[in-house]
C-alpha cells in the first residue's frame, strides 16, 4: 500500500466520522466541530487529487466563514445538549432506516452500472485543479454564471440583511 | 485511487446527511446536514472532473459553493427571525404556520 492509499483511507474515516458524529452528537456546538473535521478532511481529499484552488476555497469558504457564522448562531441562542429536542426514537429509527436503504439501492444501482466503466486511477498528477488553468475556463466559458453568482451574493446579503432587522416596533392598531 | 471508491465515499457521506436532516428536531442542524450532502456532491464532482480531465467540473464546484453561502446566510436570518418569534429552533414548533 503506498502512501496515497493510506493517505486515501485515513481521510475518508475522518470525513466519515466527523459525519457521523454531526448528525449523533447531542450539543450542537459539537455538532459543528465535527462539521468543520469533515470540511477539512474534504479539502484534504482534493488536495490529494490535486485540485489546489478548490481545496483551499473551501477551507476559507465552508470552515472558515460558514461554520463561524452557524457557531455565532448558536451561541446566540444559547443552545447547549440540555434544551435540545429529541425526536422520539420510533421517528429516529425510521429516518436511520431510510437513510440505509438509500444507501443500499443507489449502491447496487452503481455497482450494476460501474461494471461498464474503465478502473480509471484518479491522481494527483494532472494540472487541471491548479488555479491558472481553471481560471482561464471561468474567465473565458463561464464567465456569464459568474457575473450572475455576483448578483446572487448581493441578493443573498441584502435579503439577509433585511430578514434579520428588528422591527422598529409598528404602531398598534386602531 | 479507482473512481469507484471516491463513488462509495460520497455516497456514504450522501446518505448520513440524509439520515441527519430526518432525525433530527434543531433546524440548525438541519442545515448543517444539507451543507454536508451539498459536500459530498462536491468531492463527487471534483473526482470525476479528474477522470474526463474536464474543468467544467470544477467550475460547478465553485458555483454550487457560491449558492450553498447564499443559502446558509439567508437561511440563518430566517431561524434568528423565528427564534426571536417562539423562542426555540424546535422544528416541530415552526411546523405550525397558523399560529
Amino acid at each position: 500500500m503506498d502512501i496515497q492509499e493510506v493517505l486515501f483511507y485515513v481521510l475518508s474515516v475522518l470525513a466519515l466520522a466527523g459525519a457521523l458524529g454531526v448528525i449523533l452528537s447531542r450539543n450542537p456546538v459539537n455538532s459543528v466541530l465535527f462539521l468543520i473535521l469533515t470540511f477539512f478532511s474534504i479539502s484534504g481529499h482534493y488536495i490529494l487529487m490535486n485540485a489546489q484552488f478548490l481545496a483551499i476555497v473551501n477551507i476559507i469558504v465552508y470552515a472558515g466563514a460558514i461554520m463561524v457564522l452557524f457557531l455565532f448562531v448558536i451561541m446566540l441562542m444559547n443552545l447547549n445538549a440540555d434544551v435540545e429536542p429529541q425526536k422520539n426514537w420510533l421517528v429516529q429509527l425510521a429516518g436511520a432506516l431510510s437513510g440505509g436503504i438509500l444507501f443500499l439501492v443507489i449502491l447496487s444501482a452503481v455497482v450494476t452500472a460501474l461494471r461498464s466503466l474503465p478502473a480509471e486511477n484518479i491522481d494527483g498528477t494532472q494540472d487541471i485543479g491548479l488555479i491558472q488553468n481553471l481560471g482561464k475556463v471561468l474567465f473565458t466559458d463561464y464567465v456569464l454564471p459568474f457575473e450572475i453568482a455576483s448578483v446572487l451574493f448581493l441578493s443573498a446579503m441584502i435579503g439577509a440583511i433585511v430578514i434579520g432587522k428588528k422591527d422598529p416596533g409598528l404602531p398598534a392598531e386602531r | 485511487m479507482p473512481i469507484q471508491y471516491y463513488l462509495f465515499l460520497s455516497l456514504a457521506l450522501f446518505c448520513i446527511g440524509i439520515m441527519g436532516t430526518l432525525m433530527r428536531r434543531n433546524a440548525i442542524i438541519i442545515l448543517m446536514c444539507i451543507e454536508l450532502m451539498l459536500n459530498a456532491v462536491n468531492l463527487l464532482l471534483v473526482a470525476f472532473s479528474k477522470m474526463w480531465q474536464d474543468a467544467s467540473g470544477q467550475i460547478f464546484v465553485f458555483f454550487i459553493m457560491v449558492v450553498a453561502a447564499a443559502e446558509a446566510a439567508v437561511g440563518l436570518a430566517i431561524i434568528v427571525l423565528m427564534y426571536r418569534k417562539v423562542h426555540s429552533v424546535d422544528i416541530n414548533i415552526l411546523n405550525r404556520l397558523k399560529h
